[in-house]
């Protein structure tokens, strides 16, 4: 079993974020399970959801505590939160971010950064100000975990996403094809999977 | 179909697929998304049906019982508070032998103002003549909301079916929502037995004085005595149009089980994997899924975990001055027995506090390690610190 956590702020589709990723997920043979960690929703105010993966019917149902992977969807956010308690060492974590932090930012797991911000605003998602980047984070996370295939997460987005169902696929596209990991710096290029 | 879908829409599409024809509900979190969706529905036209937006949950108990008397499907949804300020109108709506049924999603009741799960709400309406079921996950909770609707038509009484909050309300998984043919031929349209009607005006609910009322009771009561004969006849029914069944209480790998874990809501299914867990490990254990409360089939029970050493109860609720309901409970069933296992009671995840897979692995071993029960319930993962004006001693 996979358990990814995601962090971002009300507002930001974080929610909807962990939702498609399991519908994709679902479509591409996983049985999965996801809910928020519900507390007073405010815009602005910190989120959390969890998603669980697995091959099997998924018993467990309790908080994630150890995630293997964490989505973070604001990197002010990391000045308050903890995003790396109970990460699983060698995990990913993914920033909304122009650019890569420090090498020794997070010793011990994999980070990836996408510029998800500027992507959805490329997109018209949103606006400059608030940004509606919960569609090219999950398209970047795709990348970086190689699944669910990008016609899942396609089909996912459609389904979910209420309006310009159009710009979020091509926003979760550019994020697949742009986020950054170290060493890579750029993995423009590369065709989609699925 | 199976789809990925929110617990609580789980509940919609049931309903939906019911032909309900009258809801009528007040939203409270974590109630609101059941009725968000149903509403949306009658406002599209997926529904053929009336949804009646009332100004509390008094009244939309009220209005769905006046729908059901005057012969049609009904339905609402509510939580905590909501329920209890619905408390009244539960005794008129069996009492009237008026088959609404009713998703309640378990919230703890405040102050301190608390919207997460807790089963205390709906256990402390054990007395007012409905049914209750107990689900564990989403594919239960549409599959019981159906078969809810058949029960309480076939044995004129209420039908609660109750859900965790956020722990099953608002988790998506895969849920097979089934085609409105397969549901037709298993729920055809309600043959009310009583119908109010304008055009030959009667009263219903009269001053019942003490020549007749005891006898009213009575026949409540044995109405609710042939619940588990209408129960299994439902469940048939809906079995061999969609091939699940669930059972008044379910003894998961209990035959030789030393000690048997016994609970209500989403723990069973988290127990069901440390059960899985404890026996690789050569543990003797089983879970009972505590799923059928009103009527609680105490003989069932007796068979079904009456041969183990000890039954440890996880209750996620509490009763102040006597402990766990769900342990109360068992107590009483197992009384007729010539002799009977001790039965341990444990009080966890109140108020939203999440019941890992290592809370019953403690409640397991602390049952394993003592010799017999504690007079009292025994509450897990108290935290001194967590308020500096509680004992927690």
């Amino acid at each position: 079993m996979e358990e990814i956590r995601f962090h971002g702020r009300g507002g930001q589709g974080t929610v909807v974020a962990s939702i498609i990723l399991a519908k994709a997920f679902f479509k591409a043979g996983y049985y999965v399970q996801t809910f928020p960690v519900f507390g007073v929703e405010r815009r602005g105010a910190p989120v959390e959801a969890y998603l669980r993966l697995d091959h099997q019917k998924i018993r467990v149902r309790s908080n994630i505590y150890t995630p293997d992977h964490v989505l973070v969807q604001d990197t002010k956010l990391l000045a308050t939160v903890d995003v790396t308690r109970g990460l699983k060492p060698g995990g990913w974590i993914l920033l909304n971010a122009a650019a890569l932090p420090d090498a020794e930012a997070f010793p011990g797991f994999r980070v990836a950064a996408v510029d998800a911000a500027r992507i959805a605003v490329a997109h018209r998602l949103g606006t400059r100000t608030h940004p509606m980047i919960n569609t090219a984070m999950v398209g970047a996370f795709a990348r970086i975990l190689e699944a669910p295939p990008m016609a899942a997460l396609e089909e996912a987005i459609r389904q979910e996403v209420p309006v310009k169902q159009e710009e979020n696929v091509a926003a979760a596209k550019d994020a697949y094809m742009e986020v950054r990991v170290p060493g890579q710096e750029n993995r423009q290029g590369k065709t989609y999977e699925g | 179909m199976k789809e990925v879908v929110e617990g609580s829409h789980a509940v919609s599409e049931a309903v939906r697929l019911a032909r309900v024809q009258v809801m009528s509900a007040y939203p409270i979190t974590p109630q609101t998304h059941i009725v968000e969706a149903l509403s949306e529905y009658c406002a599209d036209g997926r529904m053929a049906a009336r949804f009646i937006c009332v100004e509390s949950e008094h009244s939309a108990m009220a209005a769905v019982i006046g729908a059901a008397s005057g012969g049609v499907r009904t339905f609402t949804a509510t939580s905590s508070h909501g329920l209890a300020l619905m408390h009244e109108l539960l005794h008129w709506a069996s009492a009237a032998r008026l088959p609404i049924v009713m998703a309640e999603v378990n919230r703890a009741l405040g102050p301190g103002w608390n919207i997460w799960m807790d089963q205390t709400d709906s256990l402390a309406q054990r007395d007012t003549g409905w049914i209750q079921l107990y689900c564990e996950d989403g594919q239960e909770v549409l599959d019981t909301t159906l078969l809810a609707f058949r029960l309480a038509e076939s044995a004129s009484l209420p039908v609660m079916v109750v859900l965790d909050a956020f722990f099953l309300s608002h988790t998506y998984e895969p849920v097979d929502i089934p085609d409105q043919a397969s549901v037709d031929r298993f729920l055809p349209a309600f043959q009310p037995r009583i119908q109010l009607d304008t055009q030959d005006p009667f009263a219903l609910s009269q001053m019942a004085p003490p020549g007749c009322y005891m006898e009213m009771r009575h026949d409540i009561e044995a109405g609710m005595r042939r619940i588990p004969e209408h129960y299994t006849a439902a469940e048939e029914a809906f079995a061999s149009v969609f091939g699940r069944r669930y059972g008044m209480l379910e003894a998961y790998r209990c035959e030789d089980a030393d000690i048997i874990l016994a609970m209500a809501g989403t723990a069973v299914s988290t127990s069901r994997q440390v059960v899985d867990d404890l026996r690789e490990r050569g543990e003797k254990v089983g879970v009972l899924k505590l799923r059928m409360f009103r009527p609680f089939p105490a003989a069932l029970l007796a068979s079904l975990a009456g041969d183990a050493r000890k039954i440890a109860v996880l209750d996620r609720n509490f009763c102040f001055g006597v402990g766990g309901i769900f342990a109360q409970e068992i107590r009483a069933a197992l009384y007729l027995m010539d002799s009977r296992p001790p039965v341990y009671s444990y009080i966890a995840g109140l108020g939203g506090r999440d019941v890992t897979p290592e809370t019953i692995e403690e409640i397991y071993v602390r049952t394993k390690q003592s010799e017999r029960p504690a007079p009292e319930s025994v509450w897990i993962g108290l935290d001194p610190a967590a308020c500096p004006v509680c004992r927690t001693d």
